[in-house]
């Protein structure tokens, strides 16, 4: 959430995740670049609230289909967090793939995944039936 | 590979575990580490891991691994320590009931009807989610009515997906890491429904699963009419008041095909009934003492069975207790009888254990009546520590050590968590 304001200034809302105290942080931009955090009740918050703003990144977890397995899924991961804005097409390749059973634990199941530089492995073992 | 050993049934074990969760395979592991030389974990599901094994997404194990790990990670973690220490595990079979003279009636796909006797016993048979029929909402009874954890079987091991468009009741995390793990999959998911005037769930899972997906979370509103023939058509919501009458002027009517319940978990406590355990009437779950044995010699209990908990990383840590208890009972090691009574005061619905000893460290868990901020838990008057915070959602963990009852000669002591100034003292 965003608002613009008469003087060019532009303030972002976000909400604190990194306890249940959820502080609603705001973070106001001019020009383009961050001059104030408030709302946050300790550190955490505005350490929380500049990356949201600048560079929101996510872990992504799904599942692929698997051909002869225990379960026909497999649970996936990217090994390490991906932009926001890349977590949808990440799903969507990864619903593209078909595997065969067994896959073992940390197996990569897609490397550099759409050239976010994470890959994604499996999350699990899984047997053959 | 993990390919735990097959169970060639035997007709007495040390210790056998009901339930192969994280709370049945972190006991078997406890039963091992205290003497117990024949241990058996048995478990319904055609694999160990309990609820892990469906629950895809990451926030598992911080406390427990010192890392973050998905829910399978972390059952695949327990299931390694049980196959290190020789547990065997018997899956796809069903404990139909357990006696007081801890004789176990078992029915399994591999062994048909058996018959087996333990030396203890530990109950680890986790939850179940509170069904549509707990709270009552009127209308047909079409198909497309079920739970969220339900759902999340169906979607993360089946493969399966349970409609197009999709309503979500309760704001509780399953419910929320569902909403996001259905538009991922590319159902529609109208928005989350919660009666109360607050979210249930985690802010993390506010933030990443809803407001990520742009999926509205409407408070103080609820479901108040299914429709539908075959399979659900519409559902009816309204705003509910203070006192969570819904308004009907305000009723508003949503088509979709797929109503998700997600309104909390009870223990599931079906063979601590026919076993005649005294249950505490706020958790539901067996009373236990500071080893976790429940009212009858020889049957622990340890998990969602005996309270629900958030965090996986302290079921292992109270399970291994229990499971440690369990080997000891087995092998003949008398257990020291709990002599002070932990009494909820102000702002605490249950401490589990409710009972300790002054002789140990303790862990003791409770959860909170209401938010408090900051405020201070106080243990009689023995003992004092200041907290930022607690909330409903979060438990809250206590160690108490001997020196604390130093001086303390056994009877009760009450635990409180009351308000505390800003900047004042604890
Ligand atoms: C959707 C969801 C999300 C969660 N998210 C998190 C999270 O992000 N982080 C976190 O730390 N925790 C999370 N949790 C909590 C955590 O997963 C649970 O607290 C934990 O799994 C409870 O373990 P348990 O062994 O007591 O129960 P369960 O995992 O439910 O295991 C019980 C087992 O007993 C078996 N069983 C029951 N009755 C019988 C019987 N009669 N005979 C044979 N077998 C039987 C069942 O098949 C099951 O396998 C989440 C839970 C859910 C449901
Ligand atoms: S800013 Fe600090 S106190 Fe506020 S929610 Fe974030 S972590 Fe909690």
């Amino acid at each position: 959430m965003s608002e613009v304001h008469r003087d060019d200034t532009h303030v972002s809302h976000y909400l604190c995740i990194g306890c249940p105290l959820g502080c609603r942080l705001e973070v106001e931009e001019e020009d383009g670049e961050i001059v104030e955090i408030r709302g946050q009740s300790c550190k955490r918050g505005e350490v929380f609230a500049r990356q949201e703003h600048t560079d929101p990144r996510r872990v992504v977890t799904t599942t692929v289909a698997v051909d002869g397995g225990r379960w026909p899924r497999l649970p996936v991961k990217t090994a390490g967090d991906v932009p926001k804005g890349a977590v949808v097409d990440v799903c969507r390749l990864l619903h593209g793939l078909r595997l065969e059973a067994p896959v073992a634990i940390g197996q990569l199941i897609a490397a550099d995944a759409l050239g976010t530089g994470v890959d994604v492995v499996a999350s699990r073992d899984l047997p053959r039936k | 590979m993990i390919t735990p050993k097959p169970a060639h049934l035997q007709p007495r074990y040390d210790v056998v575990v009901v339930g192969g969760g994280p709370a049945g395979l972190a006991a078997a592991v406890g039963a091992r580490e205290s003497g117990a030389e024949r241990v058996l974990v048995i478990d319904r599901e055609p694999e160990a891991g309990g609820i892990l094994q469906q629950c895809i997404h990451p926030g598992f194990g911080l406390h427990h691994f010192g890392e973050e790990l998905t829910g399978p990670e972390y059952a695949q973690r327990a299931i390694e320590q049980t196959i290190e220490r020789d547990v065997d595990v018997l899956s796809s079979a069903y404990v139909l009931d357990v006696a007081a003279d801890r004789r176990l009636k078992v029915t399994s796909r591999d062994h048909g009807i058996a018959i087996l006797d333990a030396g203890a016993v530990v109950l680890a048979m986790g939850a179940r989610e509170r069904t549509r029929a707990a709270i009552r909402i009127p209308g047909e009874r079409p198909a497309g009515v079920m739970t969220a954890g339900f759902a999340q079987k169906l979607v993360n091991l089946g493969g399966l997906l349970p409609g197009r468009r999709a309503v979500i009741l309760g704001s509780g995390d399953i419910g929320l890491i569902m909403a996001r793990r259905l538009v991922l999959e590319g159902v529609e998911v109208e928005g989350v429904y919660e009666l109360m005037p607050h979210a249930n769930g985690l802010n993390r899972n506010i933030v990443q699963c809803l407001h990520d997906y742009d999926i509205p979370l409407h408070l103080s509103t609820t479901v108040v009419h299914i429709d539908g023939r075959e399979r659900v058509e519409r559902v009816t919501v309204a705003p509910v008041d203070d006192s969570f009458r819904p308004n009907m002027a305000q009723a508003r009517d949503i088509p979709c095909d797929t109503l998700l319940v997600s309104i909390g978990l009870i223990p599931d406590n079906e063979l601590a009934h026919r076993l005649g355990l005294r249950l505490d009437p706020v958790t539901t779950g067996p009373v236990v003492t500071s080893t976790m044995e429940t009212t009858r010699d020889g049957v622990f209990a340890c998990g969602n069975v005996v309270h629900i908990h958030d965090l996986v990383d302290y079921v292992s840590e109270e399970s291994t207790l229990a499971g440690r208890g369990a080997g000891a009972y087995a092998t003949g090691t008398p257990s020291v009888p709990d002599n002070v009574r932990l009494t909820p005061g102000e702002n605490v619905r249950y401490c589990v254990p409710p009972t300790i000893t002054t002789d140990r460290e303790h862990t003791v868990y409770m959860r909170v009546t209401k938010p408090m901020a900051p405020c201070t838990l106080h243990l009689g008057d023995v003992y004092k520590r200041p907290l930022r915070y607690v909330f409903p959602g979060e438990m809250v963990t206590l160690k108490v050590r001997p020196r604390f009852l130093e001086g303390f000669h056994g009877g009760s002591l009450p635990v409180s968590i009351v308000p505390r100034e800003e900047g004042g003292s604890a």
